[in-house]
C-alpha cells in the first residue's frame, strides 16, 4: 500500500514477504486506513502492546494487506485513558479486535460496543494480562460473566442457546440463535472459551523456542504457524533458511492443506447426511496423514518447520511414495468429485445454503478459502509468493457462488491443487542441485526488532508478529488467524437459513476457535 | 449411485484390528467380551473440549474413520453427557471452561469415567504455566486414564480408552471431585502452577 498521498513516509519492516511500516497520528489512522480501502486492501490483523517501559504508552498496530505486500500502521497512546478511532466503520471485522486488544491490553477504541470478548470473567476486570506490570492472581473463583447478546423480539421468536460445550468432537464456543419457526434471524456467536494465554505464554519462552508454541495455536494448521514464526525469527536474525528447507516447508503446507480439505469434504458429506463421503474422505485422510508420521515423525507434522529450516530432511523412500500417494490421491478426488457432484440429495442440501455474495465478503473482509469461494481472489501464495512458492506457480481457486457448494468446489479444487504441488516439490527434492543443509543457524539475536511472518496457511493467511527481547527473548508476540476475520461473516452467512442447515454452514467455513482465542 | 457401488466395492474394507489396551495384556477377543459384559453393547464417550488447540479432536475424529472404526467396537462419541458412560477431556483446562467442564462432569450419570487425553489434559502440556489455565483435567476432576502424546495418536487413544473400561471393572474406589457442585465453584489456583 502507498501511504505517500498523505505525506507519510514508510520504512521497510523485515519480514517474509514485502512489508512496510509507519507511523500515524490519530487523525491520520483513520485516513490511511480509508485511503487502504480504497487501494483494495484488507484488515489483516490489529494488536496493542505496552511501551510504558520505554515512556512510550502504548502502540496499537495495524497490519494491512493489497497484494503488494504488508503495511503495519503504528500508533502511538500516551497513555491507558487515551482511545484510538473506533476502525469498525471502515474495516467492520476490527470490531472484535479491537474488544480483544481492551480485554488483554487495557486501551480501547472509541467505539460504541465496548463488551468484553475474550474476557470471560476468569481474572480481575481491571487487570490485563499483556501489560508487563500483570501479575496473575494466587486465588481465583470461577464466575459466570453476564454477556450483553442482542434479543431480537417479536411474535413467534425464540432464543437457541448453544455450547460452550457442542454436541461433536468439536472446540467449544457459544452461539445464540434467534429464530422464528425454523428460520434464523440472527445469529451472535460468542467465543473465547478456548483462551490460554498464548500471547503471554511467549513471552515467558525464549525466541528460538517459540516455534514449538506456535505450532500449537491451532492445531489443524500447525505447519503455517510455525512457518509464519519462522519467517518473523529468521527475519529479526537476518538469517535465511536454506533452499532445500523451503521445498520441504512447502510439502509440508501442501500435506496440511490436502489433510484439512479431505476431512473437510468429508465432514460435509456428513453433514449433508451422506456417510459414505465421510468414510471415502477420512480413509484418504488417514493415509496422508500416515504418510506424514512415516516420513517426518509426525501425523498432524508438529514441531517439523523450526526457526532456520526444517528439523529433519526425509529419506528417498518417503519422496518417492509421496509422490505415488499424491498421484493416487488425486484420481481418488476426482472419483470422488464425480459421485458427488451426481448426488441430487447432496447438491440440495449444498446450492444456495449458506450464501456470501462478492460484496459483503470484500465490504467485510472475509478471507482464505471462504473468501475465495466469495469471488475474492486474494492468495498469499500467489500474490506474495515466498520461496518456493515463487517456483511453484500456484494455480488460485476461484468461485463466487459464495455457498456451501461453492466452498466444496473451492476445497475440491484446492485439494487437486495441492496433489499437483506436491509432486511438483517431491520432483525438486530429488533434483541434485536442491540437495544440502535443512537448518541454518543462529547467532547473537538483536533486542527490540519487530518483523512479521505471513503464510496462506489452509483456512486462509496466518500473520506472525513478533517483537525480540534482549538476550535471545520475546518482547511481544501476536499470532493471527484469519478465523478472526471470518467468524462475523459466517453471522451474516447464515441469516434466512433453517436451523439444520446451520452445522453444515459452519463446517463449510470451518474456523478455528482455538487459533482466535488465543 | 453405480459408480457410488462401484467405489465402495473397489476400496473393501479397511478396517484393522483394534490395539491392544496400554495397561493390559488381555486378548482383544477377550476385551470386546469383556466391553459388553460391563458396558452392556456399548460405551459411550461425552468428548469435552477444555481448551485444547484442537489437534487432539483431529485425532479424536480419526478414530471414526475406517481404519479404527471404534464404532465397530461398540464406543460411541455421544451428543449429551447425560447418554455417556465417560469423558474424554482434551486441552490445559482453560479458565474460561472451568464451568462447562465441571457442569459437564456433573450432568454425566454415574457411575463414570474420566479420560484425560493429551500432554495438556495430564498437565504436561505447554499452556500448563498460564494465568489463564487450569493446567491439567486432575486438578478439577478425578482422572481414571491419562492418554500422553502432542497429540495422541488415534491409536494411543484407542488403547487409552480401552484400558479406561478394564479400570472400570470393578469399579476403582470414587475420588470426591476438588470443587464443590456449587454453581460457582471456587477452585484454588495450584501450588506448582507458576505465576508469568
Amino acid at each position: 500500500m502507498n501511504v505517500a498521498p498523505l505525506g507519510l513516509a514508510a520504512a521497510l519492516l523485515p519480514a517474509g514477504v514485502r512489508a512496510q511500516r509507519t507511523q500515524v497520528s490519530s487523525g491520520q489512522l483513520l485516513t490511511a486506513c480509508r485511503l487502504a480501502w480504497e487501494q483494495d486492501a484488507r484488515l489483516i490483523a490489529l494488536w496493542a502492546s505496552d511501551e510504558r517501559d520505554r515512556r512510550r504508552g502504548f502502540c496499537i498496530r495495524v497490519a494491512l494487506e493489497d497484494g503488494d505486500g504488508l503495511m503495519v500502521l503504528e500508533h502511538n497512546l500516551p497513555d491507558a485513558d487515551a482511545r484510538y478511532p473506533d476502525l469498525t466503520p471502515i474495516f467492520p471485522a476490527a470490531n472484535r479486535m479491537q474488544r480483544a486488544t481492551y480485554d488483554l491490553v487495557g486501551v480501547a477504541a472509541e467505539a460504541d460496543d465496548q463488551r468484553p470478548w475474550l474476557w470471560l470473567a476468569s481474572w480481575p476486570v481491571d487487570q490485563f494480562p499483556l501489560r508487563r506490570d500483570f501479575e496473575a492472581p494466587e486465588k481465583w473463583e470461577a464466575t459466570q460473566e453476564e454477556y450483553d447478546f442482542v434479543r431480537v423480539e417479536g411474535d413467534g421468536v425464540h432464543e437457541i442457546p448453544v455450547g460452550p460445550v457442542h454436541a461433536g468432537i468439536i472446540e467449544p464456543g457459544h452461539f445464540r440463535f434467534q429464530v422464528v419457526g425454523e428460520k434464523l434471524l440472527r445469529l451472535e456467536e460468542r467465543l473465547g472459551y478456548t483462551h490460554k494465554g498464548i500471547e503471554k505464554r511467549f513471552e515467558a519462552l525464549p525466541l528460538l523456542e517459540g516455534g514449538r508454541l506456535a505450532g500449537r495455536v491451532s492445531g489443524d494448521s500447525t505447519v503455517a504457524y510455525a512457518w509464519a514464526h519462522a519467517q518473523a525469527v529468521e527475519s529479526i536474525a537476518g538469517v535465511e533458511a536454506p533452499p532445500r528447507a523451503a521445498w520441504l516447508r512447502a510439502l509440508c503446507l501442501e500435506r496440511e492443506r490436502l489433510a484439512n480439505h479431505l476431512g473437510d469434504l468429508g465432514a460435509l458429506g456428513n453433514d449433508g447426511g451422506f456417510a459414505f463421503g465421510l468414510a471415502q474422505f477420512s480413509r484418504l485422510r488417514e493415509n496422508v496423514l500416515r504418510g506424514n508420521a512415516a516420513a517426518f515423525g509426525h501425523r498432524l507434522l508438529m514441531d517439523v518447520v523450526v526457526p532456520g529450516g526444517v528439523a529433519c530432511d526425509i529419506a528417498w523412500e518417503h519422496v518417492h511414495a509421496m509422490r505415488d500417494e499424491a498421484d493416487r490421491t488425486a484420481r481418488e478426488i476426482a472419483t470422488l468429485r464425480a459421485i458427488y457432484d451426481d448426488h441430487a440429495g447432496l447438491q440440495d442440501r449444498f446450492r444456495g445454503c449458506g450464501r456470501v455474495s462478492t460484496e459483503l465478503a470484500i465490504k467485510l473482509g472475509l478471507l482464505g478459502l471462504a473468501g475465495r469461494a466469495s469471488g475474492v481472489a486474494r492468495d498469499v501464495r500467489c500474490d506474495l509468493p515466498c520461496a518456493p512458492y515463487d517456483q511453484l506457480g500456484v494455480r488460485m481457486a476461484l468461485n463466487d457462488g459464495g455457498d456451501v457448494a461453492a466452498r466444496v468446489a473451492v476445497r475440491f479444487d484446492e485439494a487437486l491443487e495441492s496433489t499437483r504441488l506436491i509432486i511438483a516439490i517431491t520432483a525438486a527434492l530429488l533434483d541434485p542441485p536442491a540437495m544440502g543443509d535443512v537448518r541454518a543457524t543462529f547467532g547473537d539475536i538483536a533486542a527490540d526488532r519487530l518483523a512479521l511472518g505471513y503464510v496462506e496457511g489452509w483456512r486462509g493467511p496466518v500473520l506472525v508478529a513478533l517483537e525480540s527481547g534482549p538476550d535471545g527473548s520475546v518482547r511481544r508476540c501476536h499470532p493471527h488467524d484469519p478465523s478472526w476475520s471470518n467468524w462475523p461473516v459466517l453471522e451474516h452467512a447464515v441469516i434466512g437459513n433453517i436451523v439444520p442447515d446451520f452445522p453444515l454452514i459452519n463446517k463449510s467455513f470451518n474456523l478455528s476457535y482455538s487459533g482466535h482465542d488465543l | 449411485m453405480l459408480h457410488m457401488l462401484r467405489q465402495i466395492a473397489r476400496v473393501g474394507i479397511r478396517t484393522e484390528p483394534p490395539p491392544a489396551p496400554a495397561s493390559d495384556e488381555a486378548a482383544t477377543a477377550r476385551l470386546q467380551l469383556h466391553i459388553l459384559q460391563t458396558l452392556g453393547r456399548a460405551l459411550t464417550i461425552r468428548h469435552v473440549d477444555a481448551g485444547s488447540c484442537n489437534a487432539c479432536e483431529l485425532e479424536a475424529h480419526a478414530l471414526m474413520n475406517p481404519y479404527y472404526n471404534i464404532e465397530g467396537l461398540g464406543i460411541r462419541f455421544v451428543a449429551s453427557p447425560r447418554h455417556a458412560d465417560a469423558l474424554l477431556v482434551t486441552g490445559p483446562v482453560s479458565k474460561h471452561m472451568a464451568i462447562a467442564l465441571w457442569r459437564t462432569y456433573d450432568a454425566t450419570p454415574e457411575p463414570k469415567l474420566v479420560i484425560a487425553a493429551g500432554d495438556c489434559a495430564c498437565g504436561n502440556g505447554i499452556f500448563a504455566d498460564s494465568y489463564a489455565t487450569i493446567g491439567a483435567v486432575d486438578r478439577m476432576l478425578p482422572v481414571d486414564v491419562r492418554i500422553p502424546g502432542c497429540p495422541p495418536s488415534p491409536t494411543a487413544l484407542l488403547q487409552g480408552i480401552l484400558a479406561a473400561i478394564t479400570v472400570a471393572a470393578p469399579p476403582p474406589p470414587r475420588i470426591e471431585p476438588t470443587i464443590e457442585p456449587t454453581i460457582e465453584p471456587t477452585i484454588a489456583k495450584p501450588e506448582s502452577s507458576q505465576t508469568l
